[in-house]
């Protein structure tokens, strides 16, 4: 068990690492060089010269890296090209944002398709599935930025009742922005919802087929009880692994929908490092991605040991 | 992450015993899946669409690009019958118009993202050993970075174009399609037929194309449908954000972003794009459900 655990987290770590390699290589690596990039092709000589200097271009790309990731690790991403103050702190401030969409996207997700995939699983076949099947795949078929765009439409210009734009700063109070939340959630909400509906009715239909939920019932337990107490811990196990694989759908679609909304999230800071080619916060961001990534993973894994007693005993290799 | 499956084999891989799989022939599916009405209808409207596109120049006398300031912005009328956007181009002919590239760019997209991660996938399957660990390694971590993070940090470097799309599409999606090929190789590598390929001598490369492929074709072909709306819905995304067809090219992404301000002036030209892509996205999904249904692969576990 414990051995199990060090090995996973070990594994994840690496994970990270190796994901960051990817990202800074191929920020620093690919083309030509990344100073004239940055400046475009007519900078100056001295100008190209003096931005090598401030970015280290002059010493070997493999040290570079192992300084970015010792600072990156002590929370140190260096400094944006564009405003010239530290990496780190927009970036806290921005995610700190971002995570208030993404807890109360996965909340309302998950909680929602967990309920909607049973009753779709427990009805199958009959209006209850048809309804909810049907839903699902209207938003699996819409991107997010169409939801969104229509919830502006319907509930800030026909009803105004919510804002379409958020003009707050990124070091605005949480409760400022709370309204600035809602829009964005319930856009992101739809389309995950829409993924994981899938895997729970699936899921539910499968298991509840089982031997193990037909001896329940046979020893007369109410269909209550035979649902939450048995049929669901076992018809939640794969749906965790697609509640983690949508977080990392999640830290995407938030990149679209913050921008739809202009919420002054890690979504926002990433596309305007993109307009301005600020190398170091697009570094740092994408760096944060996969470390989120990495985590849901991980997380979904040790809930998976929590509900599975089978993956507890350590049968299984780590990866 | 397939890790929570005991058994990899169990993932939609082809299952041992599966009757007479050869009765995957195009005509036999293609049968099979019109008797489904949701099939049908899909294949109905990705068709659709493919004509719409081919045909587009015929279907309408406006020209997409060409702005005419006289008459922007007008409502629905005979003239325009979804009205006209900021700089008075006509709503429908760059709708219309707009699938051709949505459709050139993910076609091309998916097909290369789907042919290198076969190629991968049934590569470490059967290799085995240290390629394979140090395969699903690197994957591990490509897909850790969420894909429009991937494809906006590639955007950067590369600049915006179709040819690099296509290509940072491919480097973001073929991890995806390497698990799942994957797992179905690895269903098929210990059978006896690979394993006499193996003693007569084969190698790896015409054991792959001539023993694995053909018994893997229909998880493939069904990673290929699913994976199409996934990048259809991408490259929508990208070009929304600006980083995909560059204006004045007609684009359904381009143009509700576009068309997004003015939104309580016209409102179709920003629903005609979303009703444009959202049937696309709905055919291709209905035609993937139905190709999965049809050759019996779980489409739904196979998106872990």
């Amino acid at each position: 068990m414990l051995t199990f655990l060090t090995r996973r987290l070990l594994s994840a770590a690496g994970t990270v690492l190796l994901a960051a390699l990817l990202v800074f290589a191929a920020v620093q690596l690919l083309p030509g060089d990344v100073a004239t990039q940055v400046l475009g092709q007519d900078a100056t000589p001295e100008a190209v010269a003096a931005l090598r200097d401030q970015l280290d271009l002059n010493r070997p790309a493999a040290l570079r890296f192992v300084e970015w990731a010792a600072g990156a690790v002590r929370g140190d991403f260096g400094t944006s090209l564009v405003s010239g103050e530290p990496v780190a702190g927009s970036l806290w401030l921005h995610l700190r944002n971002t995570l208030l969409i993404a807890a109360a996207t996965v909340a309302v997700a998950v909680t929602s398709s967990i309920v909607l995939g049973v009753v779709a699983g427990l009805y199958r076949d009959r209006w209850p599935d048809t309804l909810i099947s049907s839903l699902t795949l209207a938003g699996m078929s819409v991107p997010e930025f169409v939801v969104a765009t229509l919830l502006v439409l319907a509930l800030s210009i026909t009803v105004p009742v919510l804002p379409a734009v958020v003009l707050d700063e990124a070091s605005a109070p949480v409760g400022d922005l709370l309204p600035a939340v809602v829009l964005p959630t319930v856009a992101l909400s739809v389309v995950m919802t829409a993924y994981i509906v899938r895997m729970t009715r699936t899921s539910v239909i499968d298991v509840m087929a089982s031997e193990f939920v037909t001896t329940a019932r046979l020893k007369g337990l109410g269909a209550w009880r035979v649902v939450v107490r048995h049929a669901l811990p076992s018809a939640l196990l794969p749906t965790l692994n697609v509640i983690a694989m949508n977080v990392a759908w999640l830290v995407g679609g938030v990149v679209v929908v913050e921008n739809v909304f202009n919420y002054p999230g890690i979504g926002k800071l990433m596309l305007e490092a993109v307009h301005s080619r600020d190398l170091p916060v697009l570094q740092a961001v994408a760096v944060v991605g996969a470390v989120v990534y990495v985590l849901c993973n991980l997380a979904a894994d040790l809930a998976a040991m929590a509900l599975n007693p089978r993956l507890r005993t350590g049968e299984r290799s780590a990866r | 992450m397939s890790e929570a499956e005991p058994n990899p084999v169990d993932t939609g891989g082809p299952v041992k015993g599966r009757p007479a799989r050869r009765a995957g022939t195009a005509r036999a599916t293609l049968r099979s899946m019109l008797r489904s009405k949701p099939a049908t209808a899909g294949l109905v409207l990705v068709a659709v669409h493919v004509l719409i596109a081919l045909l587009a120049p015929l279907l309408t006398p406006y020209s997409p690009t060409a702005n005419a300031p006289g008459s922007a912005l007008l409502g629905p009328s005979a003239g325009h019958w979804a009205g006209t956007d900021a700089l008075g181009r006509d709503v429908l002919a760059r709708v219309l118009h707009g699938g051709r590239y949505a459709l050139t760019v993910s076609f091309a997209a998916t097909a290369c993202a789907v042919a290198l991660g076969t190629l991968v996938g049934c590569a470490a399957a059967l290799k085995g050993g240290r390629l394979d660990g140090l395969v699903m390694r690197v994957l591990d971590a490509v897909l850790a970075v969420p894909p429009i993070l991937a494809l906006l940090v590639v955007v950067t470097v590369l600049g915006a174009g179709p040819a690099v799309i296509v290509l940072a599409v491919t480097v973001v999606y073929a991890p995806q399609v390497v698990r799942v090929v994957r797992a179905a190789a690895m269903g098929v590598a210990p059978l006896d037929y690979v394993t006499a390929a193996r003693a007569r001598g084969e190698r790896t490369f015409p054991i792959l194309v001539r023993e694995v492929l053909p018994n893997i074709a229909d998880v493939v072909s069904v990673e290929f449908a699913m994976r199409a709306s996934w990048v259809v819905l991408l490259i929508s995304s990208l070009s929304f954000l600006g980083f995909g067809a560059n204006p004045p090219t007609p684009d359904w992404g381009l143009m509700i972003a576009e068309n997004r301000t003015a939104m309580t002036v016209v409102p179709w030209a920003s629903l005609a794009p979303i009703v444009a892509l959202a049937t696309l996205v709905l055919g291709l999904n209905l035609s993937a459900d139905g190709l999965a249904k049809a050759w019996g692969v779980d489409r739904v576990k196979e998106a872990q």
